[in-house]
């Protein structure tokens, strides 16, 4: 049975300091959904609402039709991983993974034959009658993983579960994590301050800043087509200049920046003339040329990129960076034009910034 | 290569270890005198003190006494110092500082004070039976140690791994006790015999608390020592610092084993 998990409108606070700010969210059935974010986002928060270890202020927490807002932890019957493992210490990996077995009143027999089972199918065959205490990083979080899948949980909940894990095993476990929660159809919420964790792994990416939540998206939209400054700065859109629409046509929009250059790009939906508006672009989104249509610039400081040369470039707008092609490099002080690349550049709604 | 010990620092460690060691030799050496007064070095063996010991009827009473008080007081300060050290761990953020400045309060206070204060307050003021005073003084005077001990095992544990065991359908008082409790046994097991051994050998509090009929072995050590100075006061001191090197060994020997595992 997989169900969807809702917060709806959920405010929190430690003390007197609001952590969490009518924050509203929907897991779907069968989904994994990643909270990123900076450490003090208000991640780690969320999630320990949805365990049980807090209680919100205000707002309600469903898992499916269950009402979970003021259900003891214990009760909630979710699976969690977490980053220190928590294993317990003084139990063997069997016993480990039968815990929650036993706390649902299965017999000896039944609870051992099916621990055992889950221990196979995180590749621990053979390690059943081991310690923690005996166990690598790596073993010890699939111990953590077969322990939380073994209860048939209709949430999973990890709490950055690769963060003590050297780059190799991060990747290996991931792509188990995914494996194992898509084969179980289990409904997941994953907490991590990785990007390229929560992009790898995620069907949707929550990017929080101070206990909201700034864009839900599929990982290539957020990549591709940020909703606002702040994600567009977070996925790698170093360069953020603010531009007014002054006409539109068709698919394209005409923006004008200070000092009244003007650039011709694809049309965002929202966009109407007059209206004020950020141009970001990556490093590859714009092109230093000697000539063309684009924003007119003094080249400045050049760096070698191995691909490509990196410019710092004055524009009306400051200075920003550009790459150029290497079959053209240009002296610093030459006069160019940058020229937006649309692929690699988008417009965003400037009230965010 | 040996190294090569200074013999100045050898002869400062022989003349340590003869000053800490002498005096128990010494009443270990008058304990078996086969004479009616302290006598060192021992003139003629005899175990007939020891005898003796077992045979005055009060030093036996006060030997159960002690006993049943060293057990009891550190159980009832036990079951006061683990959950204020698990609340002090657990809740480190949000309580106050000063809390652990109070539950070792009973140390920084000199026990002559504390067994006064307790006399006026509680046995005079209560009227409480005179064991019952003994039992909450001796919780009192251990409670520190219960507090520090199981509180130093509980800094070392890992709290998520009692979120994992409710989130697994672990009621939280249900989690303490399989989870939590067995992690920290060493240190219960350390908190009970330090605690036990102090109550054990307590004068300044007991001396105070005492009364018509009831005593603890060394109040009885202390009062027998007024009237009659023969060896049984050796004796007696002989098997209080058996049964403390007796435990302490024990302890050693089951907490080594556990450290070592981990």
């Amino acid at each position: 049975m997989t169900v969807s998990l809702t917060l709806d409108h959920v405010s929190a606070s430690y003390g007197r300091t609001r952590v969490l700010e009518d924050l509203s969210l929907e897991v779907g059935a069968g989904e994994l959904v990643s909270l990123l974010g900076a450490s003090g986002c208000g991640k780690t928060t969320t999630l320990r609402l949805v365990a049980g270890f807090l209680t919100p202020d205000a707002g309600t927490i469903r898992l499916g039709e269950r009402d979970l807002t003021r259900l003891p932890a214990h009760a909630r019957d979710i699976g969690l991983v977490f980053q220190t493992y928590a294993l317990f210490p003084h139990l063997t990996v069997l016993d480990n993974v039968a815990f929650g077995l036993k706390q649902r009143g299965l017999g000896r027999a039944a609870r051992r034959a099916q621990a055992g089972e889950m221990i196979e199918r995180v590749g621990l065959t053979g390690f059943a009658d081991r310690y923690p205490a005996n166990l690598s990083g790596g073993q010890r979080q699939r111990v953590a993983l077969a322990r939380a899948l073994v209860i048939d949980p209709p949430l999973l909940m990890f709490d950055e579960p690769l963060s003590n894990l050297d780059a190799k095993l991060r990747v290996d476990m991931r792509v188990e994590i995914r494996r194992l929660q898509r084969a179980n159809g289990t409904t997941a919420l994953y907490v991590t301050h990785d990007q390229e964790e929560a992009f790898s792994i995620s069907d949707r990416v929550a990017i929080m800043d101070a206990g909201r939540i700034m864009q839900l998206d599929a990982p290539e939209v957020l990549y591709s087509k940020p909703a606002n400054a702040f994600v567009a700065d977070f996925v790698g859109f170093e360069t953020l200049i603010p531009m007014r629409a002054v006409a539109e046509a068709g698919d394209a929009v005409r923006v004008e920046m200070e000092g009244g250059a003007t650039l011709d790009l694809p049309r965002a939906q929202w966009t109407v003339p007059g209206q004020e508006m950020i141009f970001a672009a990556r490093p590859d989104g714009l092109v230093v040329a000697r000539e063309g249509e684009g924003i007119p610039a003094r080249l400045g400081l050049r760096t070698y990129l191995g691909r490509a040369y990196q410019y710092r470039c004055e524009t009306a707008a400051g200075e920003v960076s550009a790459n150029g092609p290497l079959s053209q490099p240009m002296e610093p002080g030459e006069t160019a034009v940058l020229i937006p690349n649309p692929e690699q550049c988008c417009l965003l709604p400037a009230s965010n910034a | 290569m040996r190294r090569r010990i200074h013999p100045a620092l050898a002869a400062f460690a022989v003349v340590t270890f003869l000053f800490l060691l002498g005096p128990l030799i010494i009443i270990v050496g008058t304990s078996l005198s086969d004479t009616v007064f302290l006598a060192f070095p021992p003139q003629g063996l005899t175990l007939r003190w020891f005898e003796n010991a077992f045979e005055i009827s009060a030093f036996r009473r006060t030997m159960w006494t002690s006993f049943t008080l060293a057990v009891l007081g550190t159980a009832l300060s036990l079951l006061i110092g683990i959950p204020a050290a698990y609340a002090m761990a657990r809740y480190r953020i949000q309580l106050p500082r000063f809390l652990g400045t109070i539950f070792v309060l009973p140390v920084l206070v000199p026990e002559i004070v504390l067994g006064f204060a307790l006399m006026k307050s509680v046995a005079t003021g209560l009227d409480t039976p005179i064991y019952t005073t003994l039992l909450v003084g001796h919780a009192l005077l251990v409670l520190p140690y219960c507090v520090r001990v199981v509180g130093a095992s509980l800094a070392q544990f890992d709290f998520s791994i009692e979120e994992a065991a409710v989130s697994l359908g672990c009621p939280r008082w249900k989690a303490f006790l399989t989870v939590v409790l067995p992690n920290i046994q060493g240190g219960v097991i350390a908190a009970f015999v330090l605690a036990f051994i102090t109550s054990l050998n307590d004068v300044s509090i007991s001396i105070f608390l005492t009364g018509p009929g009831v005593s603890t072995l060394p109040i009885q050590l202390l009062a027998h020592m007024e009237q009659f100075f023969d060896p049984t006061i050796a004796s007696v001191s002989v098997l209080l610092m058996f049964v403390t090197v007796a435990v302490m060994a024990l302890v050693e020997r089951t907490l080594g084993l556990t450290f070592l595992a981990k």
